[in-house]
């Protein structure tokens, strides 16, 4: 079994910034990411994207590629392509890699999983066609593809930026199809101070607008009942702004409404959890260094409640300095010296988050769907049966898999837990926190019995660890 | 073979292998991301769900949705984690009265 001081699961911001915080503390780190190469998925591929890519993508990426030549420590291992299965008390983690099961344990863990495009259930987005943002974002980065006549849906600074990058390259999308009302905006308004200290962030966010707006993309705002058909694949978006019904032919949707906390791993070993009414996610409990409850377990980045990319890796390194006094490494009055500046620029970067929050809430319709609306994709379990499901006296999303089905598919609930809890609470009158979530077991991604059967010790064919 | 596609590579000239998929002969970059690669084809639809039998496709590319499941060799896996290898053999989940999905 690999063995280390601190395993970190993700190779995103927050996992290459806390790897390298404690290898320069001493640690010996074995980092574990599913991924070919560093970068998460806000950085993917940022290693070895051409030129013309990088371009396109602007410096908000490429100033990743500092994290990912950091990793290149002689204290750190880290292991790319490894699909991680189970978490257990030690802390130590299975995992497959190459085609064949492995596991690995440390003194400390920190999850550093990153998040998921908030679920955005709306008619016909199962429909092959209809992607996330994140998906377009992905396809540049990693396969430099460019999605032709597409039109962006939803709400949220991640929509401007795709556009302003399609824009770029020479594809601008066919329109803007923005859920966010003049209400929201006037809501929004009342954080401005704090939107005013994060200036850079609304700075960057007006500067994409002006991109959009050169390129003559159409914005329609307030968007409601937004609806997607097609026969086989997408084929219109339709949706009612401005007091009229619009219908848009087009090849691919991108829908966006904010990204929330992936927290499967988590979970699976019992991390607590609450709602964040704001946010409308649920994020785990943590202390100012990111300790879960179990105090070996450690969270940092979007994992931990969304801050971003910079805030999540000013999180890993705060969590890798607190680490590394846990383990000796370092005085507490060392640890505090570092953190401080960190702290202040944490700050900084969190402050105009409650803007961004009030400005792009999440859609509405999407967060408690019409009853013929799929919630669960993998099923085909839809809002109505969930509905059905709570009036029959179901009681919580646990107990609605004994009715339908939901969350049992493959995806294993990613994708629509947090409907599912949404559409519970709503119907009962109770809390999201009352209601509850899935139940999150191993394994945590599929595996094979020829993968489990081919059990390696990786210590054995390749480079020891520093220890 | 090459279907008109809803996507446009930025870089086309690229070492390209052959695979099969659904029994029919591409042409997809050497080494990318399979998912991507089969969009650029002009594959939209990977698979069927067990469930209704709908079409479906990648949505996430991130390997956390499961929708671009497809066969590879027997063995059904998440396209967008997958890379493209000559002579890869891929098939459609749900089409060949498939119900593991």
């Amino acid at each position: 079994m690999l063995e280390a001081d601190l395993l970190v699961l993700g190779a995103g911001p927050a996992g290459m910034a806390a790897a390298r915080t404690a290898a320069d503390a001493g640690l010996s780190v074995l980092l574990l990411d599913e991924q070919a190469r560093p970068g998460g998925q806000i950085y993917r591929d940022v290693g070895n994207v051409p030129e013309d890519r990088a371009q396109i993508l602007g410096s908000d990426y490429t100033k990743g590629r500092v994290l990912a030549e950091a990793l290149d420590h002689p204290m750190i291992r880290h292991l790319t392509g490894t699909t991680i299965w189970q978490i257990e008390a030690g802390p130590r983690v299975s995992f497959t890699r190459d085609g064949a099961a492995s596991s690995a344990k440390a003194k400390r863990l920190l999850i550093a999983t990153g998040a998921l495009e908030r679920p955005m259930p709306v008619p016909g987005w199962t429909l092959p066609g209809v992607m996330t943002a994140g998906a377009a974002q992905i396809l540049l980065k990693q396969s430099g593809l460019m999605c032709e006549r597409a039109v962006l849906a939803g709400s949220g600074p991640l929509l401007y930026l795709i556009a302003a990058q399609m824009c770029r390259a020479g594809t601008p999308p066919l329109a803007l199809v923005e859920t966010q009302t003049f209400a929201d905006r006037q809501a929004a308004l009342r954080h401005l101070t704090g939107a005013l200290r994060g200036w850079r962030l609304v700075a960057k966010g007006l500067g994409l607008l002006a991109e959009i707006r050169k390129a003559g993309v159409p914005r329609y705002t307030g968007a409601s009942a937004i609806a997607i058909e097609g026969k086989v694949q997408a084929e219109t978006i339709s949706f009612t702004s401005g007091g009229k019904r619009h219908n848009l032919e087009c090849a691919t949707v991108l829908l966006h409404h904010g990204v929330v906390p992936n927290t499967q791993a988590a979970r699976s070993i019992d991390v607590p959890h609450h709602w964040n009414e704001v946010q409308q996610c649920f994020v785990p409990e943590k202390d100012g260094w990111g300790r879960t409850q179990l105090p070996d377990v450690f969270i940092a980045g979007d994992g931990a409640g969304i801050g971003g990319a910079t805030a999540a890796q000013l999180q890993g390194r705060l969590a890798a300095l607190e680490i590394a006094c846990d383990l000796g490494k370092t005085t507490p009055a060392d640890r505090d010296r570092n953190a401080a500046p960190l702290k202040r620029q944490m700050e900084t970067e969190l402050a105009a988050r409650p803007f961004i929050d009030k400005a792009y809430p999440a859609f509405r319709e999407a967060l408690l769907p019409a009853d013929d609306t799929i919630v669960c994709r993998c099923e085909e379990v839809t809002a109505g049966d969930i509905r059905r499901y709570a009036g029959l006296g179901c009681l919580g999303p646990n107990q609605t898999k004994a009715f339908g089905r939901p969350g049992m598919g493959p995806c294993q609930g990613r994708y629509c837990g947090l409907t599912v809890t949404n559409l519970l609470a709503d119907e009962s009158r109770r809390s999201q926190d009352d209601t509850g979530y899935y139940r999150i077991r191993p394994p945590l991604k599929p595996v094979t019995l020829g993968e489990l059967a081919a059990m390696t010790d990786l210590e054995t064919d390749e480079q020891e660890p520093v220890t | 073979m090459k279907t008109a596609s809803p996507f446009r590579e930025l870089e086309t000239d690229v070492p390209r292998v052959r695979v099969r998929f659904a029994g029919k002969d591409l042409m997809l970059r050497d080494g990318g991301n399979l998912a991507a690669e089969l969009l650029a084809a002009g594959v939209l639809s990977f698979r069927q769900t067990p469930v209704s039998g709908a079409e479906r496709g990648p949505f996430c590319m991130m390997g956390a949705c499961f929708d671009c499941l497809v066969e590879i060799d027997g063995v059904t896996r998440q396209a967008c984690m997958s890379e493209v290898t000559a002579g890869m053999d891929i098939g459609m989940p749900g089409t060949e009265g498939d119900v593991d999905a």
